[in-house]
């Protein structure tokens, strides 16, 4: 194991790729200083601006050239820099990049990896802290990644390079410094399959990206009151691992999905409502009011999902379960 | 004199330009009346009258190189190669149709032939087609990739942002504005600020020239001149080629926002006629002329006769080539219908 954080694990997994596949290669802007978060630091030095390309503020072009050159024979790692930015690309990703496969019956195939980061970050505001997952995992075609850790940042960026579909990933921009512990060998994440933080019998709660860290604490929180949460993060959006969702709630018989996206048609129902269909079970969404992202720190912390709101919804999941409606 | 090789190998590129453009012609025609027996249920766009752009440039590419084409790019396709029998059969969504039946007329490719695709958005295959290029640079290929849109699709970001995009990374793409007068069914002029799209193209330093776009051998000459300056590692090129669609915007629109003075007089400068008269000129008899058209249209008859007796894609199809990840199935052959 090396600790090393989320941004350089990132960096390690394209390099790594990098050097593994001629065909792969990075576009986006100012990725030649190494990005706009020090997560492409150093790459342009090692593999050139043929490879690591710094491309105008153009969005649409960068994603379709992506789709092109995808279709064309290459691997492409499109860098958005702020997911809200993506929208300028939504034809590109929706239209092209996740129907070419399928509209031209199987003719080819799109290996793109579109690199979105998400969420809420240092007074970001309406148009740069959004995260907008349910969107993409809404669109046949796309597999949708975000990552919580830097070991899965490395290990699922490499899976999504190696993946010969689109795929969207969205790393949390609060998880840039974020330090864990990597493997010293290289790991390739398996794509669908859910990570077991913790192991527990009473509630299963289910979240991914940088909510994972706010559910850890609100486990612990819980553990120390006698409730033992089983915690799963999701990592992999689509496809999800529906089978460990199903296993864990039906074993506990109750679950929360925690997100930090608006609550309102964010993944966390579709969560809910297939393990609802499927167990009948009590469920419970956390997510953002729908509202959009304020600037000022004690406004943005109106829309937060934070440990504390975790085991308190929690708390009060048990006692309905216990003691019928509360 | 110079002998007769020349005028000859002349000869012989008009008479193939010219059997392209009939092909073409009746591809249009027999799926026009396809679609009015209800044998092509969604949308097409017909070209008749753009042939010429059509046969002129894409003849002048070579096989290996990519072609990206419009919603209505069933001339581009054929001109590139691709059997006619897979494109009737997939405008009339039948199984041995190019995409099986899954993509119908607005989404015609054969990738076997480089033809990557027509595509449903306006001025969305710019941006696929710098790509497609940006690709050929990196794996150090020796094809040249042609993009075909409207002029109605520079009016749409994409042109610029695909534009400016060729023309920074040297790209070896070749730009065709086939501006046929119409946006769907508006007068593009009337909503086009500027010059034309030939100006902003030169605007981003991209050189090109403007034809007439129902002269065959005009296109054709231009196409070629063009493609070599790519070839030899000039970056993109533009050619805008002024045609007029004779048709309405779809099988469904008569087009009768136009005067019928404007419509009659555009259809005495159709491009095969014109092609035929070049032909006369090159010493062609009346018989021989008749005979290539019949050569042409043979094919096409045979293969929408095909086509119409073609199988339907089986169910199953349907949720094929979504992903290979994520990918959801039915359970059961019922749960198909459902």
């Amino acid at each position: 194991m090396t600790r090393m954080s989320y941004r350089e694990a990132a960096r390690l997994a394209l390099a790594e790729e990098m050097r593994r596949d001629p065909r792969v290669w990075a576009l986006g802007e100012d990725l030649g200083r190494g990005g706009v978060f020090g997560q492409y630091q150093g790459l342009q030095e090692e593999f050139g601006p043929e490879r690591v390309v710094d491309t105008p503020i153009s969005e649409a072009a960068i994603m379709a050239v992506a789709v092109g050159a995808a279709m064309a024979g290459t691997r492409p790692v499109v860098e958005m820099r702020f997911s809200d930015f993506a929208l300028c690309a939504i034809d590109e990703l929706v239209n092209q990049a996740a129907k070419a496969r399928y509209m031209f019956g199987g003719q080819c195939r799109v290996p793109l990896v579109v690199r979105e980061p998400i969420g809420m970050w240092r007074s970001s505001a309406a148009q740069h802290s959004q995260s907008l997952e349910a969107w993409y995992v809404h669109i046949p075609g796309l597999v949708v990644l975000a990552p919580a850790t830097p070991a899965d940042n490395r290990a699922l960026l490499k899976a999504a390079i190696r993946c010969d579909d689109p795929v969207v990933y969205l790393e949390h921009k609060n998880l840039w410094p974020l330090e864990g512990e990597v493997p010293e060998a290289e790991e390739v994440a398996e794509i669908g399959r859910a990570r077991r933080l913790r192991f527990g019998n009473d509630l299963t709660l289910v979240s991914w990206s940088a909510t994972v860290h706010a559910a850890a604490e609100a486990a612990e929180t819980l553990a120390d009151e006698g409730i033992d949460v089983d915690l799963l993060d999701l990592r992999s959006l689509w496809p999800w691992d529906k089978e460990a969702v199903l296993e864990s709630a039906a074993r506990t018989g109750r679950l929360i999905v925690a997100h930090e996206a608006v609550r309102v048609s964010g993944f966390g129902a579709e969560i809910a409502a297939t393990v609802a269909e499927e167990l009948g079970i009590p469920v419970a969404r956390l997510g953002a009011p729908r509202i959009p992202v304020p600037y000022s720190p004690p406004l943005e912390a109106e829309l937060q999902v934070t440990a504390e709101a975790i085991a308190a919804a929690a708390r009060r999941l048990l006692a309905r379960n216990v003691g019928g409606r509360v | 004199m110079n002998g007769s090789a020349a005028p000859n190998l002349d000869r012989d590129r008009l008479c193939r330009l010219f059997s392209v453009m009939v092909a073409i012609r009746r591809f249009e025609e027999l799926a026009l009346e396809a679609a009015r027996e209800g044998l092509v249920k969604g949308a097409i766009h017909p070209s008749i009258g753009q042939e010429a752009v059509a046969a002129g440039v894409c003849c002048a590419l070579r096989r290996e190189d990519y072609l990206l084409s419009t919603h209505r790019g069933h001339g581009h396709t054929l001109a590139k190669g691709a059997d006619p029998f897979a494109m009737a059969a997939e405008l009339m969504g039948r199984r041995p149709g190019t995409s099986k039946g899954k993509g119908g007329s607005m989404h015609i490719a054969d990738f076997t032939v480089g033809m990557l695709g027509a595509n449903g958005v306006v001025a969305a295959n710019i941006g696929i087609a710098a790509g497609a290029a940006h690709a050929v640079r990196l794996l150090g290929e020796a094809r040249v990739v042609c993009c075909i849109f409207g002029d109605g699709a520079v009016n749409r970001g994409p042109f610029l942002e695909g534009l400016n995009w060729a023309a920074v990374f040297k790209l070896p793409v070749l730009f065709v504005c086939e501006d046929n007068g119409f946006a769907a069914t508006t007068r593009t002029r009337a909503l086009t600020a500027g010059p034309g799209p030939l100006a902003r193209a030169r605007a981003l330093g991209i050189e090109g020239v403007s034809v007439d776009g129902n002269d065959v051998r005009a296109v054709a000459d231009a196409a070629e001149a063009l493609l070599a300056e790519i070839r030899v590692g000039g970056g993109p090129r533009f050619l805008y080629a002024e045609t007029y669609r004779l048709m309405g915007h779809t099988q469904t629109d008569a087009g009768a926002y136009r005067p019928v003075a404007e419509v009659e007089s555009r259809w005495r400068l159709c491009p095969i006629a014109r092609a035929r008269e070049l032909l006369t000129r090159a010493g062609l008899s009346t018989e021989e002329i008749a005979a290539l058209e019949a050569e042409a249209r043979a094919p096409i008859e045979q293969a929408f006769t095909a086509a119409r007796a073609a199988p339907w894609p089986e169910p199953e199809l349907a949720w094929m080539d979504v992903q290979d990840l994520g990918a959801e199935w039915p359970v059961t052959a019922a749960e198909i219908r459902l």
